[in-house]
């Protein structure tokens, strides 16, 4: 069986923004099956009880002081923008309110 | 949709309420969450950023222990417990505001937890628990373009700013407030009028909801006596105390209708509109966003070892309740007056006008009386009326040293308002102060009783309230600049009568 | 001055330093072999002629007015494009960040700067660093200075290559599963992954951030340890940096050259010796291990068991923190915008951008590891890979109780013909086999040249405990010693 379907791909490349084709879709859909098998091998691994290592370096509370640090120059900051009006990053309408802050 | 609402009254005795409330909180940092920009508000659009806050590749987070701190303190001061050790998350999901296109928060181990707040209402007080209090970063902010409104629907493109982009945020969620009736939303109000008072006491914030530093969403539910919990909604949007009221009663009347006709709640998030009181429901047809959290790599733990949080636990300040309790008995106010002043917003005004030297009563005349007034009329806060506590103490200083009549101050308060300087400043260039040389006085009242001698015939026949009209007379001619004791006095005397 | 590009960074920086070349001269040099030979190679993707030549300048002024000089004062240094470069395109191999130029300077770009060095551009690599092959980029592969018809390694491929087609002594890459080792290995040069935390990650653009370490490649030992010093020890701007000294590497390095191991235990991985690597690979290896025996070292087999899980759980790791870190590729604050005409919404502009932005294995692990982090299969995916994460940390830890470090072939496979593994991607994450547990585990590994299978190059990896960097630079300088560096056919 499967580990993975067409369809559930297509769900992926929505939820991550790529404007896949129908013939992407076909592609991916075999190599993330046989990738997804694969990698399913870490279920094997008895690790119940074993907790998970997020980070390997042992380290907490790495903190700032509250200091200020040069920010950018508007210009420096809007330079690789694709698009720029008023001072500002300039993009398409936005469909999805639910999100805005 | 039905078109008409059940009353509230109705509404109350057939349902109960549930209701939660999750606020965010801008501390005031002098740099933000991650990066050292500056957080100060108002700069012309991103020249806030630098490449951490912006997202830009290959930059990196490092926590601001400023933060850190004030969020412990938060805890503290909301009863909870501090985790031992605790995380950061990457919640994932798309947005031109959010540079990464993930916000950095705290999601199954934030760092306090378990906590409450007691609020007063009608007299009664209701304990709030707190679930848990986190932090996170803000987003940019949006212009929307091309739309009719400025809102988001209609237009044809938006514009972003990233200066917000990345200020600490503290979120603070209730447990569910279940057992509140009709009282639902006086509840959810006061809970978030104490939290602002709490959290402005720790001077981590500057908690003003218009401004954005502090924003509630709401949510609310209805069940029937004895049943399960309702499905709840999620209003945002909700940016004033009066609009946190507005909305628990105003999803409270939609959800009845809804259970009324028949309908089932959908889970889903609404929006405020202040204008019309009434919640709408979110665009998406989406599901259930799934965020993909998991603890973020490019931050280490944060394991707040003990005697940081005594040391931070032993600086708390004198929280709200209890320093209220102590400035009603000092002020000695009945309940009822205190209340008054808890609404006006005046407490620190005043307690700041008492230290600045005015008895608690005089401070209280001018806060509650004359500036309450201009600020309802201007719709500011009481804090933002223009006047500052060391202005209102000059101010009744002058009086109180006779240099200042009642109307007078008045004038001068004005003055104080429109920003023409301080009160003394103001009582001289508008030539306000009170005309206390007896010379210029004793002139006037000459002329006075000169220009009206049958007056003065009857004062001098011992009919001595008739020396009202020669005061005023007086008055008129000082431009209401004497002081109306002095002047009824010297009248008395020059006609020879005994007061 | 006989061919300044054949000389090691030392060796430069000693001429430099006594006033026998100047650090134009030697820049100018190496400008030339790439001008002569990129072509064939297709090493760079960016020469920066112009601040290289200009920063040679600044330091044969500042020798000329009788300022200390760095360690690395007027050495060559090419740049893997996965570093931000202020002013200096930046494009990770993808079409997403093409013609991008950072406003800021990574730290070890400063580093760099500080030390002295003259950085000539940025090296090609796999798209986002996601490959072995360094096929992977969006501008075209890189062509293995051995034999131009097959692949110099990944993701760091360019880096290598530069180094074995004398274009530059010195490279920086970055090391995620093996993407410095690997190419190391098979274009017969040194490539370095320090322990994670030990090199400021801050300013690489992030591929995997629990594992992602930038780190030294170079064609010597000595120089790999030169570079490391250079480039290494505590940044603030990266919370993961750790606030430790530097391990003396440099000095290892010196010690191994002497050819003496007495007293050093090293342990090969069982796991990795059984059918993982081909016979050609093996061969090799057997007879370094008798080398590094005859340099006095004492040899175990050390059962490592988990290893066997390595590459499963790196590649439900990996893609999922790299979902997650591309994200931000969306064509609203830099890169590529594509779509955008009037008519379509920001959702679809933004679909539109990494569709064409992004190459297919960018979206492969994206979108397994988008797979990986759903609430239904976090537990059995990511979860799972972060529990196996720390039986492999275990199995390190009980092998360094029993040796000093771990020895095995870097690759399982020499460098294969171009094309040979693009149509299976599984196929090809199975070059970094041998790399991947280092990663998971935050070690340091060292690939260091130790002879020729059927004239490919082979590599022996060291592998240390955390913050023993220094171990793994004296076993790989006293292996090279006993089998001498490897000089590909002249191109």
């Amino acid at each position: 069986m499967a580990a993975i379907s067409r369809e559930e791909v297509a769900h992926l490349a929505r939820l991550s923004r790529l404007a896949v084709t129908e013939e992407e879709l076909d592609t991916f859909a075999g190599q993330l099956d046989v990738i997804l098998q694969a990698v399913a091998q870490v279920g094997k691994v008895a690790a119940a009880d074993i907790p998970p290592t997020s980070h390997s370096v042992p380290l907490t509370n790495v903190l700032r002081e509250d200091v200020e640090t040069p920010c950018l120059t508007p210009e420096e900051a809007l330079s690789g923008a694709p698009d720029a009006e008023q001072q500002r990053f300039r993009v398409p309408r936005i469909l999805n309110e639910d999100l805005a802050s | 949709m039905t078109t008409t609402l059940p009353s509230y009254d109705d509404v109350v005795a057939r349902y109960e309420p549930v209701i939660g409330l999750e606020t965010h909180v801008e501390l005031g940092t002098r740099t933000k969450m991650f990066c050292g920009c500056r957080t100060d508000f108002g700069g012309e659009p991103n020249t806030r950023v630098c490449p951490v806050c912006l997202g830009l590749p290959g930059s990196l987070p490092v926590v601001n222990k400023a933060a850190v701190e004030a969020t412990i303190r938060i805890g503290l001061a909301l009863n909870c417990s501090i985790a031992d050790w605790c995380r950061f998350a990457r919640k994932n999901y798309f947005y031109p505001d959010m540079p990464k296109n993930f916000q950095i928060s705290q999601y199954d181990e934030p760092i306090c937890v378990d906590g409450y707040l007691d609020v007063e209402v009608n007299g009664e007080t209701v304990r709030i628990g707190i679930e848990r209090v986190h932090m996170e970063e803000d987003t940019g902010k949006t212009l929307h373009v091309g739309g009719a409104t400025g809102r988001i629907h209609g237009a044809t493109e938006s514009l972003v700013d990233y200066n917000r982009a990345g200020i600490p945020l503290v979120e603070i969620v209730t447990k569910p407030i279940p057992g509140t009736g009709s009282l639902a939303p006086d509840i959810a109000r006061a809970y978030v009028n104490e939290l602002r008072e709490v959290i402005r006491s720790l001077g981590v914030s500057d908690v003003r909801m218009e401004e954005g530093s502090l924003r509630c969403d709401v949510n609310t539910s209805l069940n029937l006596p004895g049943q399960e919990w309702g499905t709840r909604t999620e209003t945002k949007n909700v940016n004033s105390l009066r609009s946190v009221e507005r909305a628990v009663r105003s999803e409270m009347l939609r959800q009845a209708s809804v259970l009324d006709a028949g309908g089932r709640i959908t889970q889903e998030t609404r929006h405020f509109h202040e204008d019309t009181g009434d919640t709408t429901p979110g665009r998406s047809k989406e599901t259930a966003t799934d965020y993909r959290y998991f603890p973020e790599p490019d931050l280490v733990p944060i394991a707040p070892d003990r005697a940081w949080v005594a040391e931070l636990k032993a600086a708390l300040p004198e929280l709200p309740r209890v320093h209220r309790r102590r400035l009603q008995e000092q002020w000695g106010l009945s309940d009822l007056d205190m209340q008054s002043v808890l609404n006006a917003g005046a407490v620190e005004l005043i307690e700041q006008t008492v230290a600045a030297g005015a008895t608690p009563a005089a401070a209280r005349k001018w806060w509650l009386g004359e500036l309450s007034r201009r600020a309802n009329e201007t719709g500011v806060e009481l804090v933002d009326v223009g006047a500052t506590p060391e202005q209102v103490a000059e101010l009744q200083g002058l009086v109180d040293a006779g240099k200042l009549n009642d109307k007078l101050a008045r004038t001068v308060l004005e003055g104080v308002v429109a920003g023409e300087g301080s009160p003394t400043e103001i009582m001289t260039s508008r030539n306000l102060e009170v005309v206390s040389d007896t010379g210029a006085l004793t002139a006037a009242v000459d002329e006075a009783i000169a220009a009206n001698p049958e007056i003065a015939d009857k004062i001098r026949s011992g009919k001595v309230a008739a020396a009202g009209a020669l005061v005023g007379a007086v008055m008129k001619t000082t431009r209401g600049q004497a002081d109306a004791k002095t002047v009824r006095e010297l009248i008395l005397a020059r006609l020879n009568v005994e007061a | 001055m006989s061919d300044l590009t054949r000389k090691t960074a030392a060796e430069i920086a000693a001429l430099v330093a006594g006033g026998e070349t100047s650090a134009v001269e030697v820049t100018q040099a190496h400008l030339d072999r790439i001008a002569a030979v990129d072509d064939q190679v297709h090493a760079f993707l960016h020469v920066d002629t112009e601040g290289a030549l200009a920063a040679a300048r600044a330091v044969d002024e500042r020798r000329a007015a009788g300022e200390p000089l760095g360690p690395l004062a007027g050495v060559p240094v090419a740049v893997k494009d996965v570093l931000a470069t202020k002013g200096v395109p930046t494009t990770v191999g993808s079409k997403i960040l093409e013609g991008w130029r950072p406003p800021y300077d990574a730290t070890i770009v400063e580093r760099l700067r500080a030390a002295g060095t003259v950085m000539l551009g940025k090296t090609n690599m796999d798209e986002f660093a996601m490959g072995s092959s360094t096929e992977y980029s969006a501008y075209g592969a890189t062509r293995n200075p051995w034999d131009l018809s097959r692949i110099p390694g990944g993701s760091g491929g360019g880096s290598s290559a530069a180094l074995a087609a004398y274009e530059a002594p010195l490279a920086i890459g970055s090391d995620t599963g093996g993407s410095i080792r690997q190419p190391g290995a098979v274009t017969g040069t040194v490539g370095a992954k320090p322990t994670y935390g030990g090199t400021s990650r801050y300013g690489l653009v992030a591929f995997s951030s629990s594992l992602d370490t930038p780190g030294p490649c170079a064609r010597t030992v000595l120089d790999a340890a030169l570079l490391h010093e250079a480039i290494a020890g505590h940044d603030p701007r990266d919370s993961t940096s750790i606030p430790q000294p530097v391990p003396n590497v440099v000095a290892a390095a010196k010690l191994g050259a002497t050819g003496d191991l007495t007293g050093v235990k090293l342990g090969i991985v069982t796991e990795f010796v059984g059918e993982g690597a081909e016979p050609g690979v093996m061969a090799v290896f057997r007879e370094a291990v008798d080398a590094l025996t005859k340099l006095g070292a004492e040899i175990v087999e050390v059962s490592c068991p988990n290893f066997t899980y390595a590459l499963p759980a790196y590649y439900l790791i990996a893609p999922s923190e790299c979902s997650s870190n591309l994200a931000r590729f969306d064509g609203v604050r830099f890169g590529l915008r594509v779509g955008d005409d009037g008519s379509r919404s920001l959702e679809e502009v933004m679909s539109l951008t990494r569709e064409a932005g992004f190459g297919p294995e960018v979206k492969r692990r994206i979108m397994l590891g988008t797979y990986a982090l759903s609430s239904g299969y976090y537990d059995a995916y990511y979860g799972q890979a972060q529990k196996v994460r720390t039986l492999i940390t275990r199995d390190f830890t009980a092998a360094f109780e029993q040796v000093d470090a771990l020895i095995s072939p870097t690759t399982p496979f020499v460098a294969f013909p171009i094309g040979e593994r693009t149509a299976d991607p599984y196929q090809m994450y199975l070059a970094d086999l041998f790399t991947i547990p280092t990663n998971l585990y935050g070690g340091p590994g060292i690939s260091v040249p130790c002879g020729l299978s059927d004239g490919l190059p082979v590599g022996l990896q060291v592998m240390a405990p955390t913050m023993a960097d220094d171990r793994m630079y004296r076993v790989a300088a006293a292996l090279e010693s006993a089998v001498g560096t490897f000089t590909p056919p002249a191109l």
